[in-house]
């Protein structure tokens, strides 16, 4: 490791560290506040998030569908677009796997499990890449975009699971048919976690190396850093921001998937529970860097796996642990400003 | 000459004897302790349980359940129907002990389902009443005819409407919407024939914007009682009492949202989960499967507004009594439904308690303005 990289890796954990341990500081403020022993806070954090079998499962399972979704917001954003349609992503993803699993009867495994994940990422890769082509080639701002394809793709498969989709055996909620039991994922080997797990593992690990050791990778950088310059450069502009779109996209479609093969068999609106609003947290607490985001997603997935015991063992209201990832969010981007300033982090001049 | 010793003879004899008393005390404690056989149970809800709404109505009954001896209740909100309750559920058993998870939303039924046959040994209960025989032998599924109060309400809306337009705003397309529906129209029309009710679906457990504008549309259409089957109808009776009409509470007591308009409202009595919790830790009988109305006494009705005149309020308990002694009936022919089309002949009656019909109801009957969406 050459000697820039070690100072450059040293400030960001250095940083982030700091900004941790402050926000953990505020936190306890905070609780204190209301009463609590803030080290009794801080244990039963530890022990609901990481402590034993059952709390690093519950973590985990928390951090699986956020490490899909905020790759929705990372990947864009490293050609300089701002993506929040991971919701949207996730639920058309949901939908299409649904679409294409209730009719692989007899179909084994594992041919149909790929099957319904392809579905599922194409879709999810398609809803974000036409907002990334809407703004390369008309000028749509993508912000707003996918925003709003949030509301097109949940009010969508809402009308689709209450008449077209509609399976009226389920007599207590609106959902969709199911897809055949023998498709559906069950736990990772060893760890009660499902296969999102693995699958958002793998996805970080793998547009990681994409973007940070290969000329596309390389090239994305550049053109995150300044569009005009890059178009100047000879870059294909408009098919990388599309790519990069799609790959988000079909990320978080992936998570759709997941959630439909391992959690739910059927699409309904418990697809849309935050969590691809949650990925835009970690995307932008990861810096955009998607090892990082495995990281910071289960971190946070621990914060929200303890805060069902904070509530148990304290009585504290339900809002208690948004409030710590607000602190965490807003100190983390503060420090953001203290890169390269503190000199003792930099790069000695030989 | 006497010494004192600390460590003599007699003292080890005493202070051992002590000790031994000690021990064997502590021997028996676990043995006094499983006697008494405390239990922690444990009450998740998918949203605040503070809602005047679905919510409240098991936040209800967990102050009931955590009242009983011996009992510790711990309360997680805001579950979402997803992988997480099932690690909620197995946090609650292996940190806090729980013995019995009450899991009070619908989407929670195949998690626990799972959790059910990887911890025989503790109670499951479930709001939807669809355990069928072959699902594991711990789970509870148990559910009130809601249809009945709403019968009452109706009755209540009839008598109070000056109009003869009541307004009904649904959630979901779901067949006990369409039932509560169908017996608040039934009540209303049982004491004034002229009444029909505008009745929207918005498609939406939990959607206040739209709650308050649909109830300000209905009004605007001339409805003069309104009541709203959603997560928590606190916008719905906030916004007909700000327009001066009345209005019908469900779920919980939602009488002190509209100190002018509220009539009475359709309530859930889920308190029977505390036989449950008493037959689980002795060793008793449960049901696995347990749906009633006012008979079983698992529904209930708010108290009456002070809107509400002394003789509408005997007509109500009046229904009521017949309810509990089964001389009512809430589906009995001749019954159309509101495209005209037959549903029970004249005579046909169907029982109070017939689930299988109530399941399979998808339509409005005479009286209802608007659509399943259906068909």
């Amino acid at each position: 490791m050459s000697n820039t990289a070690f100072y450059r890796s040293l400030e960001a954990v250095v940083i982030n560290s700091a900004a941790f341990i402050l926000t953990l500081l505020a936190f306890g403020v905070f609780v204190s506040l209301f009463g609590v022993n803030p080290f009794d806070v801080y244990y039963i954090l530890y022990l609901g998030g990481f402590a034993t079998q059952i709390s690093i499962e519950s973590t985990l399972t928390q951090a699986a569908p956020l490490m899909l979704t905020a790759l929705c917001t990372a990947i864009p954003a490293r050609a300089g677009l701002l993506v929040i349609g991971g919701e949207g992503a996730l639920v058309v993803g949901g939908v299409a796997t649904v679409l294409v699993g209730v009719w692989l009867t007899d179909v084994p495994f594992a041919i149909g499990v790929p099957m319904m994940a392809l579905a599922g990422a194409a879709a999810g890769g398609i809803w974000i890449g036409a907002a990334g082509a809407l703004r390369q080639y008309r000028g749509v701002n993508e912000t707003i975009a996918t925003l709003l394809m949030n509301y097109i793709a949940i009010a969508t498969m809402n009308h689709l699971v209450s008449g077209p989709m509609r399976d009226f055996d389920q007599v207590l909620k609106a959902s969709s048919w199911s897809i055949p039991d023998n498709l559906m994922a069950g736990a990772l080997p060893g760890l009660d976690v499902h296969w999102g797990l693995a699958t958002g593992v793998a996805a970080c690990v793998v547009l990681y190396v994409l973007m940070r050791r290969t000329s596309f990778g390389f090239g994305v950088d550049v053109l995150g850093g300044n569009q005009r310059a890059a178009q100047m450069a000879g870059l294909p502009i408009n098919k990388m921001v599309i790519l990069c779109c799609f790959m988000g996209g079909a990320a978080a479609g992936l998570a759709g998937t997941m959630e439909v093969i391992a959690v739910h068999g059927f699409a309904s609106d418990s697809l849309v529970v935050g969590f691809g609003y949650a990925g835009i947290l970690i995307a932008f607490l990861a810096r955009q860097n998607p090892l990082a985001i495995i990281l910071v997603a289960i971190l946070l997935g621990g914060i929200s796996a303890s805060g069902g015991l904070l509530q148990r063992r304290f009585d504290l209201p339900d809002a208690t642990t948004s409030v710590l990832q607000g602190m965490l969010f807003i100190i983390v981007l503060a420090s953001n400003t203290l890169y390269g300033r503190m000199r003792f982090l930099q790069p000695k001049e030989a | 000459m006497s010494v004192t010793c600390p460590i003599s003879r007699r003292n080890v004899l005493r202070h051992g004897g002590n000790i031994v008393a000690a021990s064997a005390l502590f021997s028996i404690l676990p043995t006094m302790a499983s006697a008494a056989k405390p239990v922690t149970v444990g009450f998740i809800y998918v949203g605040p349980r503070q809602d005047f709404g679905w919510n409240q109505s098991h936040w209800d009954a967990a102050k009931k359940i955590a009242k009983l001896d011996n009992v510790k209740v711990v309360e997680q909100e805001n579950v979402p129907e997803t992988a997480e309750v099932e690690k909620v559920m197995q946090s609650m058993i292996q940190l806090d002990g729980a013995k019995v998870i009450m899991a009070t939303s619908f989407g929670y039924w195949k998690s626990i389902k799972k959790m059910a046959k990887k911890y025989p040994d503790v109670l499951f209960t479930h709001i939807g009443a669809i355990w069928k025989p072959g699902d594991p032998e711990n789970v509870i599924g148990y559910r009130g005819y809601m249809e009945e109060p709403h019968y009452l309400c109706g009755i209540a809306a009839g008598r109070m409407t000056k109009s003869n337009k009541i307004g009904f705003i649904g959630s979901k397309p779901l067949y006990f919407i369409f039932n509560n529906c169908n017996g608040f129209i039934l009540g209303a029309r049982s004491v004034n024939p002229k009444v029909s009710c505008n009745v929207v679906i918005t498609g939406e457990w939990n959607n206040p914007v739209k709650e308050a504008e649909t109830t300000n549309s209905l009004i605007d259409q001339g409805c003069d009682v309104i009541i709203a089957n959603v997560d928590s109808s606190k916008v719905a009776i906030e916004t007909a009492e700000r327009r001066g009409v009345f209005s019908c509470g469900y779920h919980s007591d939602c009488s002190s949202l509209a100190p002018k308009g509220f009539l009475t409202g359709a309530e859930w009595n889920w308190a029977s989960a505390a036989d449950f919790v008493e037959a689980w830790r002795t060793g008793g009988k449960y049901p696995n499967l347990l749906r009633g109305g006012f008979k079983k006494d698992m529904v209930a009705i708010s108290p009456f507004g002070n809107a509400l005149p002394q003789n509408v309020r005997e007509e109500i308990l009046k229904a009521k009594q017949g309810f509990m002694d089964d001389s009512l009936k809430l589906y009995k022919g001749p019954l159309k439904d509101n495209e005209g089309k037959m549903i029970l002949n004249d005579g046909q009656v169907i029982d109070n308690e017939d689930t299988k019909f109530k399941l399979g109801v998808r339509f409005f009957v005479e009286g209802a303005i608007g659509k399943t969406g259906l068909n």
